[in-house]
């Protein structure tokens, strides 16, 4: 699974620290880069690169919910049901994809395209209601919106973000740029959204 | 005059806002050079005397935090900037980094200098992919500009979706590679924090405050704001309004202000319940409109300033439905280190569902306070504490709403009603 090349970055990002069990939590990320979700396999590689018992390995991959102990869909599709989303239309939001997909929470379809996760507060709560896509911002979205983003995914074409690179990445080459690699699109996509600049906006007329 | 002051958020309408290219063309990584010329400890000072306090929710003073690292002990020091930002309805970090990450690594220049630390860390939340890319971006590219590497070193930390880890001895817990539970204190980090070392652990929008004050001065700042509360802050405006979004403003404008710029409740509708900084600080209603969105103001209104998330529920809104969502929140969060916060969350979820589906009792709401208080101040960290917010403040407000679940036996609200999709007054 983990080939030669795989194992320099692995070095690289325990480089990065002064003490080594830090990179635990980047190394985890990278796993899921490459398996799609952190196996057996990657945390016995975890627990040998830095000299810890797989059961420490272990201990820190369950606490996170980013870490998934089993296969997600290419697209892992999160609805923010916190009180101000759900409010505002998560929870319907949340109620129309379960129907639409046939899946329950932490669900993948038969294609394994899609998952599905209630999530918390996203810290875009000007954009509600939010749903994410392997962590990429799709802002005020609907239940018409978000069946619109699954069966974009399902077709292979998916709808890009509204705040983040041209096109949605998979959920593999998103776990790589949250294990601190580079993919060269942070260029890609808007500064900010209208909510973000409206303060800014209404100062410039002078309000 | 605008009541606004836009200082951090001043040249986010810049569509490559975020470069290197951008930040230095509007004056960027002067202020660091200004700051590397001083002495540290009169960095230190300037900060103290701006009056800035930390954006984290705490508001405690920064340079006094700055002050306590222990000078001359041959140890390593270490910053660590706190951009896990998870707290419900906080939203001003994400689009700052997004807009423009530079400014917090200027910030963390200069705060490093300051505090004698060769290695800062920013941990991010990891939900947030496309902002990862823009900080990581940036940090090479000033790594190449040279502004990073030459004595000071900056890695960036990508969180994996814990909100305890917002917590800052949990969060240096995690960076650890541990398991992200909170630390009893004392010690505290600026004595024994990252690896033991002493410490400094900011909130983003903390540090990307301090370019500005090193530009401009401690008295430019100290000219905004009120008495206690100096400068001018993100405020993050959400929920039932005809128009969200960020508003920098100086320290003590009022809610009533800040609606009004942005055109006012959603159109029909009137405005129930509010919180002033997320859903840890206690509800406020229509009565505190003309509350001082300040440091003092709002906590001598009986709630706390926190991260001024501005989170607006109007009257289509159930509160019993609301608290019960924060109150899941808080229980699927508690990391599970202390009993009262552990075992006390997850019987709150108990019978507020209960209350919530018409099944509770009035005896419940008693039952509820009894727990509110045998948590708060009972455990390692706030968590806990943040939890009994939303539960004690609404009852205190909407006793009678509570009340209705029981004798009605059942929640009297249409939650489509309260959608933006929901037709009459959507947006």
């Amino acid at each position: 699974m983990f080939s030669d090349q795989d194992l320099a970055v692995m070095d690289s990002i325990i480089k990065r620290y002064p003490r080594s069990r830090s990179a635990i939590m980047p190394l985890l990320h990278y796993v899921q880069s490459k398996a799609g979700y952190v196996t057996n396999e990657g945390i016995e590689l975890i627990a040998k690169l830095l000299t810890l018992e797989t059961a420490e390995v272990s201990a820190v991959a369950t606490f996170y919910t980013q870490y998934k102990r089993k296969p997600v869909g290419e697209y892992h599709v999160g609805v923010c049901t916190n009180t101000l989303c759900a409010v505002m239309g998560g929870d319907a939001i949340f109620a129309g994809l379960k129907n639409h997909l046939g899946i329950e929470n932490d669900g993948v379809t038969a294609d394994g395209k899609v998952s599905l996760e209630h999530i918390e507060c996203n810290a875009a709560c000007d954009y509600a209601p939010v749903v994410m896509a392997n962590w990429e911002f799709y802002d005020n979205q609907s239940v018409e919106s978000a069946k619109d983003l699954v069966d974009s995914m399902r077709q292979g074409n998916p709808i890009p973000p509204t705040r983040g690179p041209k096109s949605l990445p998979t959920w593999k080459e998103n776990s790589a740029v949250l294990a601190g690699i580079n993919d060269g699109r942070a260029n890609e996509g808007v500064q900010a959204g209208e909510p973000t600049l409206l303060g800014l906006k209404l100062a410039k007329e002078g309000k | 005059m605008s009541k606004l002051t836009p200082v951090l958020s001043a040249h986010w309408d810049e569509k490559d806002s975020f470069t290197i290219e951008a930040y230095t063309r509007n004056g960027g990584y002067k202020a660091s050079a200004k700051a590397l010329a001083m002495d540290p400890d009169a960095v230190i000072q300037l900060v103290k005397d701006s009056g800035l306090r930390g954006r984290g929710g705490a508001g405690f003073p920064t340079g006094m935090k700055w002050g306590f690292i222990p000078q001359g002990d041959n140890k390593e020091h270490y910053l660590v900037v706190n951009a896990d930002e998870s707290e419900p309805g906080t939203c001003k970090d994400t689009p700052l980094l997004m807009a423009n990450p530079h400014v917090l690594i200027e910030g963390c220049i200069i705060a490093c200098h300051a505090i004698r630390a060769k290695h800062a860390f920013v941990y991010i939340r990891g939900e947030v992919t496309h902002v990862v890319r823009r900080l990581n971006q940036a940090i090479e590219d000033a790594y190449k500009a040279g502004h990073l590497g030459k004595g000071i070193d900056l890695v960036l930390h990508v969180g994996a979706g814990a909100y305890i880890c917002g917590e800052e001895t949990a969060l240096l817990d995690s960076l650890e590679g541990f398991r992200g539970q909170p630390r009893l204190r004392p010690p505290f980090p600026a004595i024994a924090g990252l690896y033991a070392r002493p410490t400094v652990v900011n909130n983003v929008e903390s540090i990307a405050s301090v370019p500005a004050i090193i530009a401009n001065g401690a008295e430019w700042y100290q000219k905004y704001g009120t008495e206690k509360s100096k400068g001018m802050t993100l405020y993050s405006l959400s929920g039932h309004v005809n128009n969200p979004g960020q508003f920098e403003a100086p320290l003590g404008i009022t809610l009533r202000e800040i609606l009004e710029l942005a055109g006012g409740v959603r159109t029909g509708h009137k405005l129930k319940f509010w919180t002033p900084g997320g859903s840890s600080t206690p509800l406020f209603t229509d009565a505190h409109l003309d509350i001082a969105l300040d440091y003092e103001g709002v906590s001598a209104a009986g709630s706390m300033l926190g991260t001024k998330a501005l989170q607006i529920f109007d009257e289509t809104t159930c509160v019993v439905r609301a608290v019960l969502r924060w109150t899941e929140f808080y229980k699927h969060e508690s990391c599970g280190k202390c009993t009262p916060c552990r075992e006390g969350t997850w019987w709150l979820v108990q019978i507020l569902r209960d209350l919530e589906n018409g099944s509770g009792s009035e005896e419940d709401l008693a039952k509820l306070l009894d727990l509110c208080d045998n948590i708060m101040g009972r455990s390692f960290c706030a968590l806990g504490d943040g939890a009994t917010s939303p539960i004690t403040s609404s009852i205190k407000y909407f006793r009678d709403e509570y009340i209705a679940h029981v004798t009605g036996k059942g929640c009297p609200f249409d939650p489509v009603a309260s959608t933006i999709f929901s037709g009459a007054g959507a947006r």
